[in-house]
C-alpha cells in the first residue's frame, strides 16, 4: 500500500482473558450445527463454515461486514457449552487457586495484614524493578503459605487437600469435583484476594478459566481446501470443533432428557477431552486426537509453538517480496562491492520511483521502454513492469500499454522500475551467523543464470562454489538504500566486530600469487610488465632495473602499485620462522615486511599482508584511510596477484610430495622404532612392569605413552619430509604462505599419516578384544590400535585404510552434532542480549532501563575500530609521530 | 529502580500513561509517593490528578505540616529481618591487594594535559602512553602532541550510540562456536587432568551450570614456598581427598560377621599416611556404628548389630570414608611453571582451599564459576566468567574482542546471582510477552499473560520484529523528520 507521510507506532499490546460474556459479545454467529457445507457446496447456517465468520471463496461477500475475500479479515463465532469444561491451559492455576482459597467462603487462606503484607511486598518489587521470575517466586511462595493452612482464618471452614488427577480432572480428598463445582468455587474468590496470586482482576477472573463458552475462530483462519478431484479438505480445527459440536450437543440433549448421571459424566468427560486437544493435541496424558489417516491433529498451541510454529516462523520471520535466490559463482573481475545479477531476476525485480516533478520526464522515458527492453548493442535497458496509480491501483506494462500508460503518467504515482547497473541490493548466504552475512552490493546485470562476486568476499558469506546459492533482496525506500549504501556496503564490512580484524581479504590462489609477486623479489619483462600494469589500470610504469643489460621490472615495484601513497609498516610475514634473532631487512626468506611511504623496500607478501582474517596491510588501511581505500586496495592487490600467478603459471601434483629414497627409508626407520617402542611398553605392560602415572591405571598409562610415541613419530616423519620439501615446492608455497593447506597436510602426504582417533583416544572397538580380524586378541601395538604408517602418497593398507575411515567418520559425526549445538547456544545468546544497546550517555541498557554496563567494554570502545582489542595504537602513534619528527630535522 | 518500571506499576495501578511519566520523571517511586506532602506532588501533576494517583495507590492524603510531626516510619524492616551471613572470622593475613593504585608522576602530567582538553582516557591506555613517553623521554609540547593524538585517537574509536552492542556480541561468540571442537582435552601441560573445553564448556559457561562437568583448580603457593618441589608436593598430598580404597583392601570377613581394612604398605608410603592415622579417620566417621580394633598391621570392624545388612552398610561406609584431604579435591598434580610450582586438581573446593596457609588467595582459582559466586561474590563471578570463555575461545585458536565477553558475563550476573543465557535465566524474565514466547515454551507465556494482564511495551527487538515496526536499536532508535516550513521560517528570521 502506499504509505504517507504519518507513521504511527503501536504503543503496547496488553494482554487479558476472554469472558464468557465477551466471547458472547464479539461472536458474528453461535455455531450450533456441527456440519460444514449442505449437498449443493453451499455453507451451513450456524455451521462451522457460516458466512458470517468471514469468507474464503472469492467473489462472496461476508455477512457480518460485508467486505469481499481479502478486505474481510474474519469474525468470531461461538459455541455454547452444554457443561462448563476446564482450560487445559490453565490447570495449574485453577489447582493453586482451589488450594489456596477457602472452600467455604472462597477467601485466600491468609489474615488479612498477612494479605497486606504480602502486598506490600509485592510493591516493593515491583518497585525495585523485580523482573518476572522474582514476581512468580512470590507469588508461588504466597499459594503455598496460605494451602498449607488447614483451617480458613475467615470463616473457619475445615480445608480439604484438593489434588490433581492430570490432566484435567481435579480431586477434593478423592472426591471428584466436576467442572462446574470448580468453576463455583472460583467464582467465590473476591478480587482483592486476586492479586496476591498474580492475577489482575482488571483482565480477568478465576472463573472464566472453566469454559462456559468457546470462541469459534473465523473461517480465515482455518480455510478449507478444494482439492482437484472436487472433494473439500477440512483445516483440522474445523475437524476439532466438529467433534466438540457434536458431543456438546448429545451431552445437551442426554442431560435435557435426564438420562442416567453415568452417561451424562461419561459424556461430559468426552466434551472435555475434546476442547483440550482442541487447545493443545499434545497434553501429556491423553492420547492425541488423529486425523483418518492416523497423522496427529495439529491444533491451536501446536500452531504457535516451535520452529514451525507460527511465532518463529511467520512473525519473527517473514516470506518478502523483491528478493531472488540463485547459484553463486565466483568473477574476479567484479570489484568486491558488486554482485552479478542474471537478466531475468533483474527483469523482475523492481525499485519504485515515485513520480515528481523533477523526475517525471525521466520516469516516463522509463516507462515508455516497457517491460523489456534491449539496447541497440543487444545489452539489458532496465524497463518498468508495474505502474501504482495514486487510488492504488496496479497497472502491468505491457509492449501494448506502455505508450498510453507512458502518457498518463503523473505526480504521485509510483513507477516500479527494473534494476539497473549501481542499485543497492542486500546479499545474504545462510546460516546468517554474523552481520557480515548480509552486507549491500551493487548490481551488476549480466548473462548467465547465477549471481556472481568477488572472490575477495566469500570469507565473511563461508560461501564456496561447490552448489552454495544465496539470496539477494532489493531495498525499496529511500531510506533503506540510503542505509545500505552507508552501513551495509561489503566495503564498509571489512573490519569485524569481532576481533577487530579484516574479513574480506585475499584467498587461495590471490595468496599464492602476491607471494610469488613479491618473495625473492623477481623482476618481469616488458611485456609481463604490460600484461600485469594493465589489469590494475596503472599507467606510470615504475623505475626498472638492468639485469644483464635488460630493462625488468622489480615484483616489489609492482606491489607498490597497489599501496596508498603515505602508508608506513613494518611487520612480519605468515612465512616467518621466528627466528630467534631477527635479521630485519635482510632476512633471508623475505619474512620481514617493510613498507616505508606507500612503496614496499622489503618483505614478501603472503597471508599476513594481505589475507582474509590476518592481512596487516589491509586492516591499518581499512582502518586509517577509509573502507573504499581499502576496497581499492584489495581489488588491486589481488588483480596483480592473479595475474601474477597466471604469468608465472602455479600448480600442484603428486611429485610435489616426492621426496629422495634415503629419506623414505629415514621415515621408515624412525617408524618402526617408534612401533617397536609402543611395543617395548606393551611388554611391559603385559609383564606389570609398567610404572603407572600418578593418578592413572596402567591401561591409561599405555595410552598415553603410546599415543605421544606415536604422536611425535608422525611429527618426526613430516620434520624428514619437510627437509626436502622446499619453498620452490608449490605445494610449500601454498602451506608456507597461508594460501590452502598447511604443513601438516605434506607431512602427511609425503611422509606419515599417523595414529588414528575416536575421542581422543587409539581406536579399540570393533571386535572382541581387537580392533579388526586381522590382528590377534588383545594385541594393543600401534598396528593393532590404529596407527597408520603409510602416507597418503604411498597409499594405505586395507586396515589402515579402515582405521583411516574410522577417524574420519567421527569427524563428520563431530561436525553435524558441533552445527545444530552452536547454532542453538547463538540462538540463546541473540535472545537474551538483543535488545542491549548504548545509549546517548554511553551506558549499556536494556528495555527495561536496567543499566547492564556503565561503559561498553570499560572503555566504550567499539570493538570493529579497535586495533585488534587495543583502544588506540600507541605504538604506532609514536612511530609516526618519531618518524615525522627525524624528517623535520634532517 | 529502573525508571520504567515506576511507570509499569503505576499503569497497572490503573493511573493514567501520562501522570506515571510525569511522576516517573520526577524521580518518585511508588514507596515514596506514600510519604510525599500533598503539596509536593500537585507541583508536579494537577491537584485532581494527585488525588486520583493517591487513591489508585492506596495511599493517604499527606500535608506538609503533618510530615515534620509524623515520626519517619523504618520503611526498610522487611529487608532487615533475614539474617545476613557473614564470614565466620575475618582472617588478618589474608593479604588484600591495594585496590586503586596511586598515579605515578609521568601519568599525572598527562592527566593534566588531557584535563584542559575536558576529555577523557582509559586508565590501561594512560598507563601505557606514560610509560612510552618516558621510555622516550618526552617533555613539554611533545608530549602534549602525542596525548592529543592519542586522546583524539581514543575519541575515534568510541561505539555509537543506538549501536546494537548486544546483538553483535551475541554474534562474534556464537559465530565461531561452529568452528570449535566437541572432544574433551587433556588440560596443556598436565596429562592426568582432562578438562572439557571447546563448545562443550561454552555451552557450560553460559548455561551457567551449577557444576561444571570437570572441576579443576590451579592452586598457587605462597611466595616462600612456590620454588620449593617439596613443599609443593606436600601441600598437593594434603589437599587430595584419599579414602581408605585408595590406600587399603577392605575385606569382609563374613565368618566372624567383621570388616577387615588391610592397608597397602607401599601406597600408605606414597601418600604419607601412618595407620594410626587410618585408625582416627575411622573414629571421626560418625555414620559409622562399629567396634574398632587395630590387630597388628589391620584394621577390624566389628557392626554392633550382627547382621548381613549392617555388615554391608559397615562396608560401604568403610570403603568410602576419607582419610585424609579436602572434600572434592580428587586428584593433585604439582607442574612446574614460569612462577614456581603450581598444583592442578581435578574436583574443586575454593572455600577449603582460600583457607589453607600455604597457598596463594590472591592468585588460586577454580573453573566453577558458582563456586566463585559463592565463596568471593558476584563481581568475582563475573570475572570468572570472561577468563573461562575467554580462556575457552582463545585455546581453540579463536580471537573474539574481550569487550564481548564481558557483556555475556554483566547481562548474566547484572542483578546479583549468576542467571543462565537461556528459557531459565535472562530469556524467561525479559519484560515482554511477544518476545519470550517467540523465544520457547509459547502457549504457557500467553496464557499467563492473560491472566496477569501484562502489558507488551514494545521496546525490545523481537517484539518490533513481530507487530512489523522498526526496532529500537540502531538507526531505528531514531527519529529524525525533516520539515521543510522550519527551515523557511528560520530563514525569513
Amino acid at each position: 500500500m502506499i504509505r504517507r507521510g504519518v507513521s504511527k507506532r503501536i504503543h503496547g499490546i496488553r494482554f487479558a482473558q476472554l469472558s464468557p460474556d465477551e466471547i458472547r459479545r464479539m461472536s458474528a454467529v453461535k455455531v450450533i450445527t456441527a456440519d460444514t457445507y449442505d449437498d449443493d457446496g453451499f455453507p451451513i447456517e450456524m455451521g462451522l463454515m457460516d458466512p458470517h465468520m468471514g469468507v474464503i471463496e472469492p467473489g462472496l461477500r461476508c455477512k457480518a461486514c460485508g467486505a469481499k475475500v481479502d478486505d474481510c479479515p474474519g469474525h468470531f463465532g461461538h459455541i455454547d457449552l452444554a457443561m462448563p469444561v476446564i482450560h487445559v491451559g490453565y490447570v495449574k492455576e485453577i489447582k493453586r487457586l482451589l488450594q489456596a482459597s477457602c472452600r467455604e467462603c472462597g477467601r485466600l487462606l491468609l489474615t488479612s495484614s498477612q494479605i497486606e503484607e504480602e502486598e506490600e511486598l509485592r510493591e516493593m518489587l515491583e518497585e525495585f524493578g523485580g523482573d518476572l521470575g522474582d514476581l512468580e517466586a512470590l507469588m508461588k511462595r504466597t499459594a503455598k503459605d496460605a494451602s498449607v493452612r488447614t483451617v480458613c482464618p475467615h470463616c473457619s471452614a475445615e480445608q480439604l487437600k484438593i489434588t490433581l488427577d492430570k490432566p484435567t480432572t481435579f480431586r477434593e480428598e478423592g472426591h471428584k469435583l466436576t467442572p462446574k463445582e470448580v468453576r463455583e468455587r472460583l467464582e467465590r474468590i473476591p478480587e482483592e484476594d486476586l492479586p496476591p496470586l498474580g492475577m489482575n482482576p482488571d483482565v480477568s477472573r478465576p472463573e472464566w478459566m472453566v469454559l462456559t463458552a468457546l470462541p469459534v475462530p473465523p473461517v480465515t483462519v482455518r480455510p478449507s481446501i478444494t482439492l482437484e478431484s472436487g472433494d473439500r479438505s477440512e483445516d483440522d480445527l474445523t475437524h476439532k470443533l466438529v467433534d466438540v459440536l457434536r458431543i456438546n450437543q448429545r451431552l445437551r440433549e442426554n442431560r435435557d432428557s435426564g438420562a442416567p448421571q453415568l452417561i451424562v459424566e461419561d459424556l461430559w468427560e468426552l466434551l472435555q477431552y475434546h476442547v483440550t486437544t482442541y487447545f493443545d493435541n499434545q497434553t501429556s496424558g491423553i492420547p492425541p486426537a488423529r486425523h483418518r489417516s492416523g497423522r496427529p491433529l495439529k491444533t491451536l498451541v501446536q500452531r504457535l509453538k516451535g520452529k514451525e510454529g507460527r511465532f518463529r516462523s511467520n512473525l519473527s520471520g517473514k516470506r518478502v517480496n523483491f528478493s531472488a535466490r540463485t547459484v553463486i559463482s565466483p568473477d574476479p573481475m567484479l570489484s568486491i562491492n558488486e554482485v552479478g545479477i542474471p537478466w531475468e531476476a533483474a527483469r523482475e525485480l523492481t525499485i519504485p520511483i515515485r513520480v515528481n516533478d523533477f523526475n517525471m520526464d525521466i520516469v516516463r522515458e522509463f516507462v515508455l521502454r516497457g517491460p523489456e527492453p534491449i539496447g541497440d548493442l543487444g545489452e539489458y535497458v532496465p524497463g518498468v513492469n508495474y505502474v501504482i496509480r495514486e487510488d492504488g491501483r496496479r497497472i502491468k506494462i505491457t509492449d501494448k500499454n506502455a505508450e498510453t500508460v507512458a502518457e498518463n503518467i503523473d505526480i504521485g504515482q509510483i513507477v516500479e522500475r527494473q534494476l539497473t547497473d549501481g542499485d543497492i541490493v542486500l546479499f545474504n548466504r545462510q546460516p546468517s551467523l554474523h552481520r557480515m552475512s548480509m552486507m549491500a552490493h551493487k548490481i551488476r546485470v549480466m548473462k548467465h543464470k547465477t549471481f556472481r562476486f568477488n572472490l575477495s568476499v566469500c570469507p565473511p558469506y563461508n560461501a564456496d562454489f561447490d552448489g552454495d546459492e544465496m539470496n539477494l533482496h532489493v531495498l525499496q525506500s529511500p531510506e533503506a538504500i540510503a542505509e545500505g549504501r552507508i552501513l551495509m556496503l561489503v566495503q564498509e564490512n571489512i573490519l569485524s566486530p569481532r576481533f577487530g580484524g579484516p574479513v574480506i581479504g585475499g584467498i587461495h590462489d590471490y595468496i599464492s600469487g602476491a607471494f610469488m609477486l613479491t618473495h625473492n623479489n623477481p623482476t618481469f619483462s616488458r611485456s609481463e610488465t604490460a600484461t600485469l600494469l594493465s589489469r590494475i589500470g596503472v599507467e606510470n610504469w615504475p623505475k626498472p632495473v638492468k639485469v644483464d643489460g635488460e630493462e625488468r621490472w622489480q615484483g616489489k615495484d609492482l606491489f607498490s602499485l597497489c599501496l596508498p601513497k603515505d602508508l608506513n609498516m613494518v611487520f612480519q610475514a605468515s612465512i616467518c620462522n621466528h627466528c630467534d634473532m631477527c635479521l630485519k631487512d635482510k632476512c633471508e626468506i623475505g619474512a620481514h615486511v617493510n613498507i616505508k611511504d606507500g612503496k614496499l623496500v622489503y618483505g614478501t607478501i603472503d597471508e599476513n599482508a594481505v589475507g582474509a582474517f590476518k592481512g596487516r596491510i589491509l586492516e591499518k588501511i581499512a582502518r586509517e584511510m577509509g573502507a573504499d581505500e581499502a576496497r581499492i586496495f584489495i581489488e588491486k592487490a589481488i588483480r596483480l596477484a592473479v595475474s601474477t600467478i597466471m604469468i608465472k603459471g602455479f600448480s600442484t601434483s603428486i611429485d610435489d610430495e616426492d621426496i629422495p629414497l634415503d629419506a623414505r627409508n629415514q621415515i621408515e626407520e624412525m617408524l618402526k622404532q617408534a612401533v617397536d617402542k609402543v611395543r617395548g611398553y606393551v611388554e611391559a605392560y603385559n609383564k606389570g612392569e609398567l610404572e603407572a602415572m600418578p593418578g592413572r591405571s596402567l591401561e591409561e598409562t599405555l595410552e598415553v605413552e603410546a599415543m605421544r610415541v606415536l604422536g611425535k613419530a608422525r611429527d618426526d616423519a613430516g620434520q624428514i619430509a619437510g627437509r626436502y620439501l622446499g619453498l620452490e615446492n608449490s605445494a610449500v608455497i601454498m602451506a608456507r604462505s597461508g594460501a590452502r593447506g598447511s604443513m601438516l597436510n605434506l607431512s602427511q602426504m609425503a611422509g606419515c599419516i599417523g595414529q588414528q582417533a575416536v575421542r581422543g583416544g587409539r581406536l579399540s572397538r570393533g571386535y572382541t578384544d581387537r580392533t579388526l580380524p586381522h590382528f590377534k586378541k588383545g594385541d594393543l601395538g600401534a598396528d593393532a590400535k590404529g596407527f597408520v604408517r603409510s602416507s597418503y602418497k604411498k597409499g594405505l593398507t586395507p586396515t589402515e585404510y579402515f582405521f583411516h575411515s574410522m577417524g574420519g567418520r567421527e569427524g563428520l559425526v563431530d561436525t553435524a552434532v558441533r552445527t545444530s549445538r552452536s547454532g542453538y547456544m547463538q540462538r540463546r545468546l541473540i535472545n537474551a542480549l538483543e535488545d542491549l544497546k548504548v545509549i546517548e550517555d554511553g551506558t549499556v541498557r536494556n528495555t527495561a532501563d536496567t543499566v547492564i554496563q556503565f561503559s561498553f567494554g570499560e572503555d566504550s570502545v567499539d570493538p570493529a575500530r579497535s586495533i585488534r582489542g587495543k583502544p588506540v595504537d600507541i605504538d604506532d602513534i609514536f612511530f609516526q609521530v618519531m618518524k615525522k619528527g627525524k624528517g623535520g630535522e634532517s | 529502580m529502573a525508571r520504567k518500571d515506576t511507570v509499569n506499576a503505576l499503569i497497572r495501578r490503573g493511573v493514567s500513561a501520562k501522570v506515571s511519566e510525569a511522576i516517573a520523571n520526577a524521580g518518585f517511586k511508588i514507596g515514596d509517593l506514600k510519604k510525599t506532602p500533598f503539596e509536593i506532588l500537585t507541583k508536579i501533576i494537577s491537584e485532581e490528578d494527585a488525588q486520583d494517583l493517591l487513591d489508585k495507590i492506596g495511599a493517604k492524603k499527606i500535608h506538609l505540616e503533618e510530615i515534620k510531626t509524623t515520626p519517619k516510619k523504618p520503611v526498610d524492616e522487611v529487608v532487615e529481618e533475614k539474617p545476613v551471613k557473614r564470614p565466620k572470622k575475618r582472617r588478618k593475613d589474608l593479604i588484600i591487594p591495594k585496590k586503586v593504585k596511586e598515579f605515578t608522576k609521568d601519568e599525572k602530567d598527562i592527566i593534566k594535559i588531557i584535563e584542559k582538553m575536558g576529555k577523557r582516557l582509559p586508565r590501561a591506555i594512560l598507563v601505557e602512553l606514560a610509560a612510552k613517553s618516558a621510555e622516550h623521554k618526552l617533555k613539554g609540547t611533545e608530549l602534549k602532541n602525542i596525548v592529543e593524538l592519542v586522546v583524539n585517537e581514543y575519541h575515534k574509536h568510541l561505539v555509537d550510540p543506538n549501536e546494537s552492542v548486544g546483538i553483535v556480541s551475541a554474534q562474534s561468540i556464537g559465530e565461531p562456536g561452529t568452528q570449535m571442537t566437541m572432544r574433551t582435552f587433556h588440560y596443556a601441560g598436565v596429562a592426568e587432568i582432562s578438562v572439557t573445553l571447546g563448545l562443550p564448556r561454552l555451552i557450560e559457561i553460559v548455561d551457567a551450570r551449577r557444576i561444571p562437568s570437570t572441576p579443576m583448580m590451579t592452586i598457587y603457593l605462597k611466595e616462600e614456598l612456590k620454588d620449593s618441589a617439596d613443599e609443593a608436593r606436600r601441600v598437593a598430598s594434603s589437599i587430595e581427598m584419599t579414602v581408605l580404597l585408595d590406600v587399603a583392601k577392605v575385606e569382609t570377613d563374613l565368618g566372624n560377621m567383621q570388616i577387615v581394612v588391610k592397608p597397602d604398605k607401599k601406597k600408605l608410603k606414597n601418600k604419607n599416611i601412618t595407620l594410626d592415622q587410618i585408625v582416627s579417620a575411622l573414629k571421626k566417621e560418625r555414620r559409622l556404628k562399629a567396634v574398632l580394633e587395630k590387630q597388628g598391621q589391620n584394621v577390624v570392624l566389628k557392626p554392633e548389630e550382627a547382621s548381613f545388612r549392617k555388615l554391608q552398610q559397615t562396608f560401604e561406609i568403610v570403603r568410602d570414608s576419607k582419610i585424609k584431604g579436602v572434600d572434592g579435591i580428587k586428584k593433585a598434580v604439582i607442574r612446574k611453571g614460569d612462577e614456581g610450582y603450581v598444583i592442578y586438581t581435578e574436583g574443586s573446593n575454593l572455600a577449603k582451599m582460600l583457607e589453607l596457609d600455604d597457598v596463594d588467595h590472591v592468585k588460586t582459582t577454580t573453573n566453577s564459576i558458582t563456586e566463585v559466586f559463592n565463596v568471593l561474590g558476584i563481581e568475582a563471578a563475573r570475572n570468572s566468567i570472561i577468563d573461562e570463555a575467554s580462556h575457552t575461545l582463545s585455546e581453540q585458536g579463536l580471537t573474539v574482542d574481550i569487550r564481548h565477553i564481558m557483556l555475556v558475563a554483566d547481562m548474566m550476573t547484572n542483578d546479583g546471582d549468576v542467571k543462565a543465557i537461556g528459557r531459565h535465566g535472562i530469556s524467561g524474565r525479559k519484560s515482554s510477552v511477544l518476545a519470550r514466547a517467540a523465544f520457547e515454551i509459547t502457549s504457557s507465556h500467553l496464557l499467563k499473560a492473560g491472566i496477569s494482564g501484562e502489558i507488551d511495551s514494545l521496546d525490545g527487538v523481537a517484539e518490533n520484529i513481530i507487530v512489523g515496526q522498526p526496532v529500537t536499536v540502531g538507526t531505528g532508535a531514531v527519529n529524525l523528520i525533516y520539515s521543510p516550513g522550519q527551515e523557511s521560517k528560520k530563514k525569513e528570521e
